[in-house]
């Protein structure tokens, strides 16, 4: 089966041809501007949620709308609608440009053919087109497998989101570009008891693929026993130390370090605003040598991967860090054009009701040559770090935090008994200079990572092997 | 009738029409401008209107309600039969739950509803020039305050305008408008090569009583420059002062832990402690959904039960869970009226207007009482468990020597547990502060873990 192209849905479903397509452009062009562009979406997304044994609700939802966008110097003017229409795009198309007063050159903005596109997500059918039953069924599979597992397990909540979103990006040098975008999601989350102690276990994984992917028996139940691991050894787990000590992290989603610490100091807008701890320091040495770190929205079916941006531009791999020296930034169109640079992929918004910014797509840490084991043998007294929470930074001061979900300490190069889950604190442009072992065990996390910036959340990846980090600040509360 | 309220009843309509027992619907309609100036530049101006609506389809089986809800941004009313019919087919497949559905009675009286001051009508007219003039007042003051304020990631002011309409086949409809406008600054200080960010924000539902753009600029400034030469301290235990922001932090994470929902889920360490001293007798926390112009405010809540006030926290006892119908059916209570409801969720749990009741002190004064120990004024990651109440985040703040503010500190974090810390809260100031729907004056918490340097 062949699926629409997003250029065909949207003339099909909103009358939108190419003719009202440039005329929108056109109406944005009669002021002086620099650019401006068009956005489409219409996304469907559904989700069905279980707890306590039974799927209570479903919910489904339809979004559409248009976002119009008028770019002078480092100003932009950007209006959206959820009415999209002929008449609404030019009313949008007047209300950004008046960001510039002066009139324009009357240029012409061209329609071009879509370029040939790669497909690094193709599925035969949108995963929220997948019947609602076939969701339930899984969904409570899954609760019946977690039951099974152990008599300490009390309460399993499930949950199955699925997405599909198509993008129509056009501008006004002649950009056109389309997008489908599949996501789906499993989350599990247990709760585990023992005498008056509960703990809660959680495990998530996605991509951007069609709903028969999470169909796969042996990749949910692996799921569900690690959430069940993780709940029962929370039940058994000591208050973790407090202060500055020798950190080992293990594989995967503990790259979430590396999108806390270096990658937003690295996006674009922060570095010409000059507002980010990493301004101007491109040539310099801010990790330890062996330290590599790419951001590449070009994995196949990745939730962080896209075929092109929200602006239409390609998304590849950038290198940020090559052995320890800082090499690059993260570009969208209007920063990488302030900063005389290449746009890099990176120009990403959460749905049409907002401006792109640069943002991280995957983001990881390439494989070193040391054997896993041996870099927890080599700590004397520190703590092994396996799986996170979230995390946060201040891209000016530098100071980044992220959160432990499952630690362990390590004692004469022993992993011993397991920590409650605690912050850790540390400095993005200095912390990997202290990195003094690397893995060659590079694992990319199970995707669900979502970034929130500037109010906009969009799906991210990150990636990592095992690494010994020397003096991180671990905030517990055994002094 | 509105065009809104036109919509929801052709929802409700709709549902019942194909095959629902009983259903709600709520529809949104938000004009919005935001404009952000970073130094002497327009950074961006944003403007929008946005609609959206949503229904939820209930239908009644033999040991229970299944229910389901959809939404679209397109109001017209082929689109909306659309969603709702499939609203009900989605129903038919979730299974049967004999707490689901709409409440019985008790509804608000939709003819009489009370006044909030939820905005004012003069403000309608606000134009992005007067939003970029307020912005950029704010952004000169900032950098006004000291030469080393010379970069910021910019100062923002924007307006919106909300009108919302909700009703259920139990027999309630009501709409009411609402508006919102803030005002935020957030300058960086530079020197010795080293830079701190800071913010302060002005947040009402009228533009008359934001803070003016010279103050929220002036104080962004003075907070990103007292927290330059911030070092970090060793790991220690001494007491923690949560400044009026910070503090707010610890009520929202109480909201979540009084939350139905986290009740019977059995995923709050406060389950089954109602009527027991949680907190120091310091510690009165009200939710308010009835507080005059409220950031938080609304005459009817998401499933249209009257506003009210709620007593959480009373003396350090717990005295209520926030409750909407279905967490109210799942713990054996009555509804606060503390449903949430937006055209993409089904009904909640959320606090309205959550405030600690101030004490007698100034900050000035906690801190001369305090020997040695941290004012907190930023808090960053999201380290809390609420199962367990374990607690850990990232910090900055000013180190306190001899009651005195001695330096400013970063790259720390503070630990302990919740219930030990609401249970250590021995000062309360007088400085009340509501920059959101969470409003607090500064607390101390006797002790706690700080982690830092060797």
């Amino acid at each position: 089966m062949t699926l629409p192209t997003p250029r065909a849905f949207f003339q099909d479903q909103f009358g939108l041809d190419d003719r009202s397509l440039s005329a929108a452009l056109d109406t944005a062009l009669e002021r002086r501007i620099d650019y401006a562009d068009l956005f489409f979406e219409y996304s469907t997304q559904d989700s069905v949620l279980l707890e306590e044994g039974i799927v209570k609700t479903g919910d489904r939802h339809l979004e559409q709308g248009v976002g119009v966008r008028a770019l002078i110097g480092e100003r932009q003017g950007y209006a959206h609608s959820d009415d999209v229409s002929v008449e609404a795009l030019q009313l949008a198309a007047r209300t950004a440009r008046a960001i510039s007063a002066e009139a324009g050159a009357g240029s012409r903005a061209v329609v071009s053919a879509a370029a040939a596109s790669r497909d690094l997500y193709p599925v035969a059918q949108p995963p929220t087109d997948a019947t609602v039953a076939r969701k339930i069924e899984l969904v409570e599979e899954i609760d019946r497998y977690a039951r099974s597992r152990d008599p300490r397990i009390v309460e399993v909540m499930a949950s199955c989101i699925t997405q599909h979103r198509q993008v129509l990006v056009l501008g006004s040098d002649g950009t056109f570009a389309e997008d489908a975008r599949p996501l789906v999601r499993l989350n599990v989350q247990v709760i585990a008891k023992s005498g008056d102690r509960r703990e809660v276990g959680y495990q998530g994984l996605g991509g951007r693929s069609g709903f028969d992917a999470l169909l796969d028996a042996a990749r949910w139940q692996e799921l569900v026993d690690e959430a069940v691991r993780t709940a029962l050894l929370n039940l058994a787990a000591e208050p973790c130390p407090a202060g500055s000590m020798t950190v080992v992290l293990g594989p995967g989603w503990p790259g979430v370090l590396l999108h806390e610490a270096v990658g937003h100091g690295l996006e674009g807008d922060f570095n010409r605003k000059k507002t980010s701890a990493f301004a101007g320091r491109i040539g310099e040495r801010v990790a330890a040598p062996g330290v590599t770190v790419v951001d590449d929205g070009t994995l196949p079916g990745r939730r962080g991967s896209l075929n092109v941006d929200d602006e239409g531009t390609r998304t590849q791999r950038t290198v940020l860090i090559e052995d320890g020296i800082l090499r690059g930034y993260l570009q969208d169109r209007l920063n990488a054009r302030l900063m005389g640079m290449t746009p890099t992929g990176n120009g990403r918004r959460e749905s049409y009701a907002h401006l792109p910014m640069p943002r991280m797509t995957n983001t990881f840490m390439l494989a070193g040559a040391d054997d896993p084991a041996d870099i927890v043998r080599s700590v004397d007294r520190g703590i092994y770090a396996v799986n996170f929470g979230g995390g946060q930074v201040d891209i000016t001061s530098g100071k980044f935090v992220f959160s432990a979900s499952e630690a362990y300490r390590i004692e004469g190069g022993r992993v011993g008994a397991p920590l409650k889950g605690a912050t850790l604190i540390g400095n993005g442009p200095d912390v990997l200079t202290r990195v003094s072992r690397i893995g060659n065990d590079l694992a990319l996390d199970r995707g669900v990572g979502t970034c929130g910036k500037d109010g906009q959340s969009v799906p991210v990846g990150v990636g990592m092997p095992t690494i010994r980090i020397d003096d991180l600040t671990v905030g517990g509360t055994q002094g | 009738m509105s065009e809104l309220a036109g919509a929801v009843e052709l929802a409700l309509a709709a549902a019942l029409r194909a095959g629902a027992a009983a259903a709600d619907a709520v529809a949104v309609e938000a004009d919005s401008l935001e404009t952000r100036v970073r130094g002497d530049e327009i950074d961006f101006v944003k403007q929008a209107r946005e609609r959206k609506l949503g229904v939820r389809a209930l239908v009644h089986g033999a040991r229970g309600t299944r229910s389901a809800i959809t939404s679209t941004s397109d109001l017209g009313e082929s689109a909306v039969r659309a969603i709702a019919a499939e609203a009900v087919a989605l129903a038919r497949a979730t299974a049967e739950d004999p707490a689901a559905g709409l409440p019985d009675d008790g509804f608000a009286d939709a003819s009489d509803l009370p006044a909030l001051e939820l905005g004012d009508p003069a403000d309608r007219n606000v134009s992005a020039e007067a939003l970029i003039d307020a912005a950029r007042r704010a952004e000169r003051a900032a950098r006004a305050v000291d030469p080393r304020i010379e970069n910021s990631e910019g100062s923002s002011a924007a307006s919106s305008f909300a009108q919302i309409a909700y009703a259920s086949s139990a027999g309630f409809s009501g709409g009411y408008a609402a508006a919102s406008h803030s005002l935020f600054a957030e300058p960086i200080a530079r020197a010795n090569g080293h830079m701190q960010r800071d913010y302060w924000m002005s947040a009402a539902r009228s533009l008359t009583a934001l803070e003016s753009p010279e103050s929220v600029g002036r104080r962004a400034a003075e907070r990103a420059l007292r927290r330059l030469g911030a070092r970090s301290v060793p790991t220690c235990e001494v007491p923690v002062i949560f400044d009026p922001l910070t503090a707010a932090s610890l009520w929202g994470q109480l909201a979540s832990l009084v939350s139905g929902y986290a009740v019977y889920r059995g995923t709050t360490y406060l389950a089954g402690k109602l009527g027991e001293q949680v907190a120091s007798e310091a510690v009165t926390l009200t939710d308010d959904a009835c507080r005059q112009a409220g950031l938080g405010s609304r005459p009817f809540d998401g499933e249209g039960l009257p506003s009210r006030r709620t007593a959480v926290i009373e003396r350090g006892r717990l005295a209520a869970y926030l409750l909407d119908t279905y967490s109210a059916r799942k713990v054996g209570g009555r509804s606060t009226g503390s449903a949430t409801r937006s055209a993409s969720s089904p009904p909640g749990v959320g606090a309205t207007n959550l405030g600690l009741a101030p004490g007698g002190a100034s900050l000035e004064d906690i801190i001369a009482d305090t020997p040695r120990g941290l004012l907190v004024t930023e808090l960053i990651g999201m380290g809390f468990n609420p199962t367990t109440g374990d607690y850990s985040r990232g910090a900055a703040g000013l180190w306190i020597e001899n009651g005195e503010i001695a330096h400013p500190v970063e790259e720390i974090t503070i630990a302990g547990n919740f219930a030990d810390m609401l249970r250590g809260i021995d000062a309360v100031g007088s400085d009340m502060l509501w920059l959101s729907r969470i409003g607090s004056p500064s607390v101390r918490v006797a002790r706690m873990t700080v982690a830092g340097s060797k």
